[in-house]
């Protein structure tokens, strides 16, 4: 096991090298000079050169690709240049927000998708079978974005059961495990948790209907176990693979929650790049992305261990 | 029409045995592969109307310029956000008193051309390097494939805004940056069924009769690889919708005054308090492309009988 996961860190360092490559020439994708938001429109040439070499902006590319690289590794991803602060300490702030937001819709949307999964995989063509593929398909078709605006309206605007914007009552932009917290998540959570519940409701629906095909299943109820104790069996080996998709749905969340924070005003990584775009702050709109992208290949490199640690079939190779 | 020559005709003709004789009503000729497609799907309701529901927003946004009850660019400061029903808006006005039916209509050009267009070139680009990394396999294979794991490092949506952020908002940026986020994908599904076509008897056949390298790919191959590749795009469209409206709704991709629902839903977000069911109208219209496309690309896939 411990060779295994050796092997897989070592097929992540050139994938994680590659994010990394992309996350620094993002800046120089930007059209103009990446220095344009900091520099006042009438500076003179001789301040032009000044600052691009004090930024390290006139030496080489590949150079300065070593140097940004080298400053990252030791967890400096520059300051903002909105407000001056270390990048690390904004996107860890932000980082915290939307893991929760994240994390609960995952939550969500597990529970629910593997209910609806098992049941269609058991009925299979049954009226319940028909309305789980429509709440997956509803799941993957519906623009989320929208849904969380439909959800303002219903709770928020009709019914006044829910706030419709922010993190908590006192607008402090951290969340918090009580209550009047809770009342501000809901919404947000909701909204999230559709993409996963129908993809997991999927998954689910197709394994089941697999292993009940199989012939351990006849064994086992030839042998006379209890439909309770077959379904055991059906949990045990539908597992490693809804739970690897649930890791994965987590990551695809966290980094694709930007549409739903800006709706949601969650002050979250979202709200963060969506301020880092607007407001042309090159660093902070780097950092952001290189933290999420490497937060996703760490949790897919968890999953794939996990995966692999839960369900021995699956060849250590 | 005269009987078809079969080859146990040829065989008799060869040995000098009489032709048996072939009535013209007993040959029913196999129906060919795509008639078979075809067919399954002409009985398959949902996916029929699903196809309805694509031609016709298609059809009412390609007609809307010659169509539209109003003109969707003028507004009225008297008639702001009427609601849907109302004797001179149907569907409603926006918070600009600008007719919403026409602006939906319009609107469905733009929206369609963001999401289809990423599909369409990362169609091309990404099955090509996908039957090229395939079928050449070695060093080629490796260094395309491990390219595109780096691209897979980054969940989509955060990859199209990554890439729309840097290089500012328009309707050109926010295409680049989608088909950047799609080429990948269908690399990837094509690499994978080539490598499985490779490894036929029928290629080696193929090899061993002559066939060029161009000519195995072009018959052999792609005649079995477009297929799933085709049927993985159009599920793509859906989401290509979605992200090329969550562009817009960002600020990211079309610019006022110009209609596209994903913007048209940013700029009423201030009128849910007001009017909620107008507000709500064009994401209504991506949610029914977006979920239409889903349900034809499923009956696509079971009628083309392609496992996933």
């Amino acid at each position: 096991m411990l060779f295994y996961i050796l092997k897989r860190l070592v097929y992540v360092t050139p994938v994680a090298l590659g994010v990394s490559l992309v996350c620094f020439l993002l800046v120089h994708l930007a059209p103009g000079d990446p220095l344009s938001a900091v520099l006042p429109v009438d500076a003179s040439q001789e301040t032009i050169a000044e600052m691009r070499a004090a930024y390290g902006f006139d030496k080489p590319l590949p150079v300065q690709y070593a140097i940004w690289l080298w400053r990252v590794l030791h967890g400096d991803l520059g300051n903002s240049i909105a407000t001056g602060r270390p990048v690390l300490s904004e996107v860890g702030r932000a980082v915290v927000n939307s893991l929760i937001l994240a994390s609960l819709a995952t939550l969500i949307g597990f529970t629910f998708g593997t209910l609806f999964g098992f049941v269609a995989g058991y009925r299979r063509n049954s009226i319940l079978d028909r309305l789980a593929s429509m709440v997956s398909v509803f799941g993957v078709s519906v623009p989320h974005y929208w849904l969380g605006m439909v959800l303002v309206i219903v709770f928020s605007a009709n019914l006044g059961w829910l706030p419709p914007t922010g993190a908590g009552p006192d607008g402090s932009g951290n969340w918090r495990p009580d209550f009047e917290h809770l009342r501000y998540i809901i919404l947000p959570a909701l909204t999230m948790s559709v993409i996963p519940m129908g993809i997991i409701a999927r998954t689910v629906r197709a394994l089941v209907g697999d292993i009940l095909g199989q012939d351990f299943v006849e064994a086992l109820r030839a042998k006379g176990l209890t439909e309770f104790g077959v379904f055991r069996h059906v949990v045990r080996n539908a597992a490693p693979t809804a739970l690897a998709i649930m890791g994965l749905q987590l990551g695809y969340l966290l980094g694709g929650s930007i549409l739903i924070e800006t709706v949601f005003a969650w002050p979250g990584t979202g709200f963060l790049l969506n301020a880092a775009i607007f407001q042309r702050d090159l660093p902070l709109l780097q950092g952001s992305i290189l933290v999420l992208a490497m937060f996703f290949v760490l949790l897919n490199l968890i999953v794939d261990v996990m995966q692999t640690a839960l369900d021995p079939r699956i060849e250590r190779a | 029409m005269a009987a078809p020559i079969t080859a146990a005709a040829v065989t008799a003709l060869a040995e000098g045995t009489p032709l048996p004789s072939v009535s013209p009503e007993a040959y029913v000729p196999s129906r060919g592969y795509w008639r078979h497609v075809g067919h399954k799907l002409s009985r398959d309701p949902v996916a029929l109307a699903a196809a309805a529901v694509i031609l016709l927003v298609v059809g009412v946004a390609l007609f809307s310029p010659w169509i539209t009850p109003m003109d969707p660019y003028k507004g009225s400061m008297l008639r702001r956000l009427r609601p849907i029903g109302d004797s001179t808006y149907w569907l409603g006005s926006d918070e600009l008193g600008r007719d919403m039916l026409s602006r939906l209509m319009v609107g469905g050009r733009l929206s369609l051309f963001m999401g289809v267009t990423p599909v369409l070139i990362a169609f091309v680009v990404g099955s090509s390097l996908g039957i090229l990394a395939g079928y050449a396999g070695g060093w080629i294979n490796t260094i395309l494939m491990r390219t595109i794991d780096v691209f897979f490092a980054f969940p989509s949506v955060l990859l199209a805004i990554a890439l729309s952020g840097a290089l500012g908002a328009g309707i050109f940026n926010a295409i680049v940056s989608l088909t950047c986020v799609f080429v990948p994908q269908i690399a990837r599904v094509a690499e994978s069924v080539t490598t499985q076509i490779r490894a036929r008897d029928y290629v080696d056949a193929a090899k061993l009769s002559g066939a060029s390298a161009f000519t195995i790919v072009r018959v052999q191959v792609l005649g079995n690889v477009l297929g799933p590749i085709f049927v993985y795009a159009t599920s793509l469209i859906s989401v290509s919708m979605i992200l090329a409206s969550g562009l817009s709704f960002l600020g990211l991709g079309v610019r006022p005054p110009e209609p596209e629902w994903g913007l048209m839903l940013n700029t009423l977000r201030t009128a849910i308090y007001v009017n909620p069911m107008v507000a709500a109208l064009p994401g209504f219209a991506i949610f029914i492309v977006s979920i239409s496309f889903n349900l034809f690309s499923d009956g696509l896939r079971s009628a083309m009988e392609i496992r996933q």
